[in-house]
């Protein structure tokens, strides 16, 4: 137990806690040790126009790539759950994009969106329309971020979802579908409150990995062109590992850390009460 | 989580689950019900499936096709060289080792320390194990992107930047493999291990002769999902490698995307096809019990 204990101590709580610490330091990784800076770090971020840019493309990509793959996969693993024909085929294809490295699924991707000889042109030109400069414009690299995301997500979520509406306890359904209900009605009114716990943890879990999402920016954008597909995540990496300003690089980070365990916390005490436990 | 009841994983759930529904669902829905559903399911199954059938066709296709349009569907001819041209732009048979290594033996570092952590847990007496035991599952709460920068700085001060320890051993420590394994030993009769020590084996002896076989399917299920976990990770060995001879696969992908704004598409993909078949190849060949594992992880 011993090692293991130790390994996260020293590789998970303790970075967490000393970047907390340096975010009230200035460091660039060279000077023999960092000065102390007070609250400047984060009067600096507060007061940067970009960080709340930054802010904001973060809560629209965490919001829509949660909220998309769990209204998407709770619609696709009822789907799966009827048991027609190919069902088996989509559970195994569309939980294979969650097994692939991220930076391969970005790469795939770069490839789907580029507008000459991409897929995005075919599919563009099918309702007569151009495919849009996915990746190399501002207005439109934070969806090529999120459409690659969801692909990668969604099927993961699907497949918890599937399992768990197999799972459901099937004399509750029975009867609620001899009283007359059925099809949407039976899934809103008695598979939906069922779910809640899945919900509740998937939601928790998918905000955690949403905010940290960086493979596919790095591979799509690179957080660009300028800032427009710059997440929280990615503002970290480019000003710890680019710009070697670790002082900010850590309010940053720190940011990041407070809300997620913050909003963690929020879903923990107020989602529990909604939940509704079939046992 | 706090269910004490010992019920069927949701590996031998999906099987059960599986005729059981199927028969019931077939019985009252009528034919139309079934058609629509299932161009439903047809229409999903694209959206998954053509753009991995797309990533593997441009990845044999030959630059001519890859730029024709309207686009080629199926490849003129099948054309390997695209691998080539990937394998002499970049050094990609260091990235494959270095995958293959860090992979191996971060895999199996994080499974011993997830298996010695998952018996105490369960069989030895200690005190304030609850404490440990929320310390430890915590973790997994901790948003791991940021503790890249401090993690960098402790790799540095021991002199590891770009080594294979400084790529492995911050990744060792182990959450989700150990809970796995910890749900499963519980469902193990202690009974079994109190008469082992009445014959007077000690712990060791009773984790590896008795507590590590009986768990031997979950061990499995937990290495699959650590293993492809660590083969797909991006941001930690993109930030503690500087040079190309330390670089892995995912991050060596970097090193085809466009150079002075051209990109050569048959071997980007290509190189993405090396990086991405080997957990592709796993996940057909081992579905059922990744999917049950991650599923567990989900449900319990």
């Amino acid at each position: 137990m011993l090692p293991n204990l130790a390994a996260i101590l020293v590789f998970s709580y303790w970075p967490a806690i000393y970047t907390i610490v340096l975010s009230f330091m200035d460091w660039d990784l060279v000077a023999p040790m960092p000065e102390w800076a007070g609250l400047q770090n984060y009067v600096d971020l507060f007061d940067d126009p970009d960080f709340w840019t930054i802010m904001l493309n973060t809560l629209v990509f965490t919001t829509v790539t949660v909220v998309g793959s769990l209204v998407g996969g709770v619609l696709l693993g009822s789907l799966l759950a009827t048991k027609v024909p190919f069902t088996g085929m989509v559970r195994t294809f569309a939980f294979a994009p969650h097994m692939l490295p991220g930076a391969a699924v970005g790469m795939l991707w770069l490839f789907m969106f580029d507008p000459s000889f991409g897929l995005s042109r075919f599919l563009f030109n099918l309702v007569g329309a151009d495919s849009p400069q996915w990746t190399t414009t501002s207005d439109w690299s934070l969806a090529a971020v999120t459409v690659a995301y969801l692909w990668q997500r969604l099927g993961f979520v699907t497949v918890i979802y599937y399992t768990a509406i197999l799972d459901l306890p099937g004399d509750v359904l029975e009867a609620a579908s001899l009283d007359g209900a059925h099809g949407l009605t039976m899934l809103r009114h008695m598979v939906l409150p069922l779910l809640s716990p899945i919900t509740f943890f998937l939601s928790v879990t998918g905000v955690i990995a949403a905010a940290q999402a960086f493979d596919l920016i790095s591979i799509l954008t690179n957080g660009g062109p300028g800032i427009s597909s710059s997440t929280l995540s990615w503002m970290i990496y480019e000003e710890a590992f680019q710009k070697f300003d670790i002082g900010k690089a850590s309010s940053a980070a720190t940011v990041l850390l407070v809300l997620l365990l913050v909003l963690t916390f929020v879903q923990v005490r107020f989602g529990e009460k909604k939940v509704t436990y079939a046992s | 989580m706090t269910t004490t009841v010992r019920s069927p994983g949701p590996l031998s759930r999906l099987r059960a689950g599986r005729s059981q529904q199927r028969r019931s669902a077939d019985l009252h829905r009528p034919l139309w019900q079934t058609i629509v559903l299932t161009a439903l399911v047809i229409a999903s199954l694209l959206v998954f499936l053509v753009p991995i059938y797309w990533l593997f066709s441009g990845a044999v296709k030959s630059n001519a096709d890859i730029y024709s349009w309207p686009l080629k569907w199926v490849p003129t001819s099948l054309h390997l060289d695209n691998f080539r041209s990937a394998w002499e732009a970049a050094p990609f048979d260091r990235f494959l080792i270095n995958s293959l290594i860090t992979t191996s033996v971060g895999t199996a570092l994080e499974m011993v320390n997830a298996i010695l952590c998952a018996y105490a847990f369960a069989f030895v007496h200690v005190r304030i194990k609850r404490v440990l035991f929320l310390f430890l599952i915590g973790s997994m709460m901790l948003p791991g992107h940021v503790t890249l920068i401090v993690n960098y700085i402790t790799v540095g001060n021991l002199g590891w930047l770009n080594t294979y320890q400084g790529m492995i051993l911050p990744g060792i420590g182990s959450a989700f493999a150990m809970f796995l394994l910890y749900q499963q030993m519980r469902t193990i009769d202690p009974e079994i291990l109190q008469a082992a020590e009445v014959d007077g084996a000690g712990h060791l002896r009773r984790m590896v002769l008795i507590v590590v076989p009986m768990s031997w399917p979950m061990i499995l299920t937990a290495t699959l999902i650590v293993l492809v976990g660590k083969w797909n990770e991006y941001v930690w060995p993109l930030i503690v490698t500087s040079t190309a001879s330390m670089r892995t696969l995912p991050i060596g992908l970097l090193f085809l995307r466009s150079q002075e704004g051209y990109t050569n598409w048959g071997a980007l993909l290509a190189g993405t096809v090396i990086a991405a078949g080997p957990m592709l190849l796993l996940f057909f060949l081992a579905q059922r019990r990744i999917i049950g594992g991650m599923a567990a992880g989900a449900l319990k």
